[in-house]
């Protein structure tokens, strides 16, 4: 049966999540809320100067004071595993520090305050050195260089070291697509970094025995890859590090990576005992990962039927101190909603003096996307096309060649737009100062390694056991996979997130992967347990196995000695289940392979007031294909979450350095998320064109949403006040000033 | 450290004096304890105004209102008279944080805070609000005018505290307004603040008028030449025009994280001229 003719009974209701008695009760323990007795607090001594040479830690003093039990530098850190070198290099500095709050040296104690009073006790001396934080900057040749000798080979040349890596992706010749335009539109934009703005700072206890064994208990997205990090980080073995995901206040990619913990397992193995780190909000601003600040030129070539005869892209992604590839995944999806002949796009990895950056929900693509959809919309607009129309001529289905290379499967872009069209939404009249603005986005989705094991209990009850901590509400979609599957009701099956010693490696929960991968891997966990349970029902019944058949929860014998068995139900096998074999359970393991793509499209409509610059957000809408919404509730969250994190990467949020290449907003009242007033109420439209693969169709859904917003609340601002905004955020002075020139 | 919440002032200004080292007052403590936090300030001591009767009430009679230094923001907005008579007062502090920081947020604090960006500051400015202000030599009236010198400096002495403000009494016809702007609609920091206090005449004549900016400076800035603008017009396009032109003139705005000078300086104009517009609306009602 194919997922859209399939009948579902828990599959697409609006069930109660699990957890949420919990969190509003206070009973959830957060990363904060672990606690060991006998524990001592760790705090980290953090650089204040963008880039520096380190001559001399004198940690003496801090050793000597009443109630610290550990100082450590970077000297107390082995060698690092290979491939660990960076991240080692980022968790502590070793000759260099090599942006504002890198961390320098770090102290356990007895309390917070000894802790604090000892950090100060810290003498480090150091020797500045020239820095560079901003992306056209670091790129000019005479730049101050970052790194020396990591330039990979295929990089153009005439920029400065810090341009480390290229790639490039397209097809077709857009000399020959240019020239079949009857518009040509050639623009430079910009963004700033924004900060994932997760509401749980990183918090992390651990303790390590005297034969090097160590439990960590950490807020993270992906406590499997917390292990391998540390162990990498720590020259450990894997299996001896234990790590236990605690919930999650947030995490949007930011928490899929270490940056205390390697500090406080090196203060546990030191001091001998637990150790707890919490960072403050300042910590979390100055020293973990945002995403990049970019510069990008981009050039697309339309003719008057409004189809796109030619598209090219040069991205520049600032990405920190340390070589990443968040640059190929702008250049890859920048055009992805487009059917192009003449399609290239290159990308430019650019290191700088500004923390490392980890990845934050589709990592790459809202800037390129922004790019992008505001090039077609002021095309449209220079050609008197409609935006909406322009975007169906030219949208990619299945069987398009992608602009990245690989051809689509079946996917609902072209859904999504109808949808948007007929959305009142999209016809709604505007106000003086109003302007509305649309725009498509894509990703990928990533399904990964992935273990799952479910384990029918003696009462029938079920459990599953997955390694993914749930951000998005993944144990209540799991659950009910597994009781559509099992065929029970929802309330009979409970899913854990269990510690990396209770099952094989998991990915984070990352690249909107959970519902897929894990869904995916439950569903066959629980095939699995039917089908030993049809196996010793059909040795017991002295019956052929085919003739044993899984049926709205309960086996069925259905053979030519029908009327002989009564159907025995998941608790009647339970009952019975050890006199036929013991125990019986399911599991998974498997990298998941068959992600479906995912596209958006959203509406925004902003008025911008003509004497100040303000843009205020007076409705928005996002339409987006989930394949199958297993809790259409949490869908519509992911929706709505990556809109309003858009919109404040819009608007208002942004990292400022000030000359000393120090972060100047290193709190939330001058690093701008959106407040709830800021909102209108941002409506959804749920799509559901089936992923063929998987069993349910589902599409992960958690990283599209925040691939549209920059570019169409650009679109809608550019549209309101009559000028084109081409450099995010779109703050007040920014937009007054565009609007003041002539 | 150590913390006391003494019962009158005459012991809490002792408390201060006899203090070796830090000592600070604590209102609300939505400043403080954000600063100690921080490790921004160690005090050795810490007294706590709540606890003092003369300190927590807000009372009314012919020479005009008092406000208790430990009065929240919430308590003003719920107090119907001094809502009617001062709302630009009642507005600015009613800005300050979101409703949990306003049951604690005081003027007291707002001003002693310093901050050119308080928003509290500017509407008392043009009030010609008044402070009772307490010392081990007994108590003297200081304009509130007098009381910040500069970012984070204000004019009493260490052993000094405020017990309260007072207010004037008011002619018919007058009222006030306080608006900010913000790059989002709340939790965030004046970027440029205007207060406009004004009275008319039966003719709607203006007859008495102060502007005052906050944000745009080291301290809140008196804008004279506004005043004199609306002083005598009808508070009509071109008076509006004036005030606007006088605020943006006189606005002396550094560029920093929270928006460029030349950004400041056009806002003040602007922001001012909406909340002549606003006191003006009120008054004639
Ligand atoms: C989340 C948040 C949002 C905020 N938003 C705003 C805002 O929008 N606008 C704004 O202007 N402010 C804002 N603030 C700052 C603060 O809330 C205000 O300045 C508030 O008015 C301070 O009052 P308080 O009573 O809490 O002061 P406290 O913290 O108690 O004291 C502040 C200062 O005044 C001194 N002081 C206290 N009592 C006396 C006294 N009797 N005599 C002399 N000195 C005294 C203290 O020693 C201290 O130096 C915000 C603060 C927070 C935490």
């Amino acid at each position: 049966m194919s997922a859209q003719t399939k009948q579902f009974k828990v599959i697409g209701q609006r069930l109660q999540r699990p957890d949420g008695i919990d969190k509003v009760t206070g009973r959830a323990r957060y990363g904060a809320d672990i606690d060991a007795a006998g524990m001592l607090h760790g705090k980290i001594l953090r650089s204040p100067h963008a880039h520096a040479r380190i001559l001399s830690i004198d940690t003496s003093a801090a050793e000597q004071l009443n109630g610290v039990m550990a100082v450590i530098t970077r000297a107390d850190f082995p060698t690092p595993h290979k491939g660990f070198e960076d991240v080692q290099d980022n968790c502590m500095a070793g000759d260099r520090v090599l942006y504002d709050g890198h961390a320098v040296a770090a102290v356990a104690a007895t309390s917070k305050h000894i802790a604090k009073q000892a950090i100060k006790l810290i003498k480090v001396q150091y020797q500045v050195l020239p820095h560079v934080t901003d992306v056209e900057q670091a790129i000019q040749p005479d730049a101050p260089v970052v790194h020396s000798g990591l330039v990979s080979r295929r990089v153009p040349k005439g920029f400065s070291e810090n341009v480390v890596r290229y790639s490039s992706f397209g097809h077709g010749d857009i000399e020959t697509g240019f020239k079949a335009a009857d518009a040509v539109l050639e623009r430079t934009y910009k963004t700033e970094a924004t900060h994932q703005g997760y509401i749980e700072p990183h918090a992390c206890m651990a303790s390590m025995g005297l034969d090097n064994r160590a439990d960590m208990w950490v807020c993270t997205q992906g406590h499997f890859w917390i292990r391998n990090m540390c162990a990498g980080v720590m020259a450990m073995e894997s299996a001896s590090l234990r790590v236990t995901a605690s919930e999650i206040g947030g995490g949007f990619g930011g928490k899929t990576t270490v940056f205390i913990e390697p500090v406080v397992l090196a203060l546990a193995k030191k001091s001998g005992r637990a150790v707890k780190m919490v960072m403050t909000r300042e910590e979390v601003l100055r020293a973990t990962g945002p995403t990049v600040s970019t510069m990008m030129h981009v050039k697309v070539g339309m003719n008057k039927a409004g189809r796109i005869t030619a598209t090219y892209a040069k991205l520049f992604y600032q990405a920190g101190a340390y070589k990443q590839a968040t640059v190929d995944f702008g250049a890859m999806p920048a055009f992805a909603p487009y059917a192009l002949e003449n399609v290239k796009t290159e990308g430019l990895d650019v290191i700088t003096n500004r923390p490392r950056t980890a990845s934050y929900r589709a990592p790459g693509a809202p800037p390129a996307c922004f790019a992008a959809e505001s090039a077609i919309d002021e095309l449209c607009q220079e050609l008197g096309l409609d935006p909406m129309e322009v975007r169906l001529i030219n949208a990619a289905k299945g069987g398009t060649k992608s602009s990245y290379g690989p051809t689509f499967e079946d996917h609902g872009l072209i859904q999504c737009l109808e949808a948007a069209k007929a959305h009142p939404h999209w016809q709604a009249p505007l106000e003086i100062n109003q302007g509305r603005g649309l725009a498509a986005g894509f990703w990928f989705n990533f399904g990964g390694e992935t273990c799952v094991s479910v384990f029918l209990n003696n009462d029938g009850s079920v459990t599953v056991t997955e390694g993914n901590p749930d951000i998005g509400g993944s144990r209540a979609s799991i659950s009910m996979m597994v009781a559509e599957e099992l065929g029970i009701p929802y309330e009979q099956v409970r899913t854990t997130v269990t510690d990396t010693g209770s099952l094989g490696p998991n990915e984070p929960t990352h690249g909107s992967r959970v519902t897929f991968a894990v869904g995916l891997a439950a569903i066959k966990s629980a095939r699995a347990i039917i089908d030993e349970i049809r196996a010793r029902l059909a040795r017991m019944w002295e019956v052929d196995v085919t003739d044993v058949v899984w049926q709205d929860g309960a086996a069925h014998y259905t053979g030519n000695k029908a009327g002989t068995f009564e159907p025995l139900d998941l608790r009647q096998v339970a009952d019975i289940a050890n006199n036929l074999g013991g125990p019986i359970a399911g599991h998974h393991e498997a990298n998941a392979e068959g992600a479906g793509v995912s596209f958006g499209v959203h509406i925004a409509d902003t008025e911008v007031d003509p004497e100040t610059g303000f843009t205020s957000v007076k409705r928005y809408t996002v339409i987006q294909d989930a394949g199958k919404a297993i809790q259409p509730d949490y869908v519509e969250g992911q929706l709505q979450g990556g809109a309003v994190q858009g919109i404040g990467w819009a608007l208002n949020e942004e990292y400022v350095y000030g000359e000393d290449g120090c972060l100047q907003n290193t709190g939330f009242l001058d690093y701008r998320i959106p407040v709830a007033s800021d909102l209108p109420m941002i409506d959804t439209v749920i799509v559901e064109v089936p992923n063929p693969g998987h069993p349910f169709g589902v599409r992960g859904v958690g990283e599209t949403p925040i691939v549209p917003p920059l570019a169409a609340i650009a679109n809608a601002v550019s549209r309101a006040c009559g000028k084109r905004q081409v450099d995010l955020p779109m703050s007040p002075p920014k937009v007054l000033a565009s609007m003041q020139k002539a | 450290m150590q913390y006391i919440a003494p019962t009158t002032s005459a012991a809490a200004v002792a408390a201060l004096a006899a203090c070796n080292g830090d000592a600070r007052l604590l209102a609300g403590g939505t400043d403080i304890l954000v600063r100690l936090q921080a490790d921004l300030v160690e005090p050795d001591l810490l007294v706590d105004i709540k606890h003092i009767v003369a300190c927590q009430h807000i009372t009314e009679d012919a020479s005009g209102f008092i406000i208790g230094a430990a009065v929240p923001s919430a308590q003003l907005g719920e107090h119907a008279r001094l809502s009617q008579v001062w709302p630009g007062i009642v507005e600015g502090m009613g800005l300050v944080g979101s409703t949990q920081v306003q049951g604690r947020a005081t003027l007291t604090g707002n001003l002693c805070n310093a901050s050119p960006a308080a928003d509290g500051v500017p509407a008392m400015v043009a009030a010609g609000a008044t402070a009772c202000v307490v010392g081990p030599n007994g108590t003297r009236q200081l304009a509130v005018e007098d009381i910040p010198t500069g970012p984070g400096q204000i004019s009493l002495a260490n052993n000094e505290m405020i017990e309260s403000f007072s207010l004037p009494p008011r002619p018919p016809r007058s009222s006030d307004a306080y608006i900010r702007f913000i790059p989002r609609t709340e939790m965030d920091i004046a970027v440029v603040g205007a207060a406009v206090n004004l009275t008319l005449d039966e003719t709607g004549t203006c007859i008495a008028a102060c502007v005052v900016l906050g944000a745009v400076g080291p301290t809140f800035i008196t804008v004279n030449a506004a005043a004199e603008a609306l002083i005598g017009s009808q508070v009509d396009e071109a008076a509006l025009q004036a005030v606007q032109n006088a605020c943006s003139t006189a606005a002396t705005p550094i560029s920093d994280k929270r928006g460029t000078a030349e950004f400041r300086k056009h806002t003040a104009g602007v922001i001012a001229r909406r909340a002549a517009i606003v006191a003006h609306s009120r008054a004639l009602a």
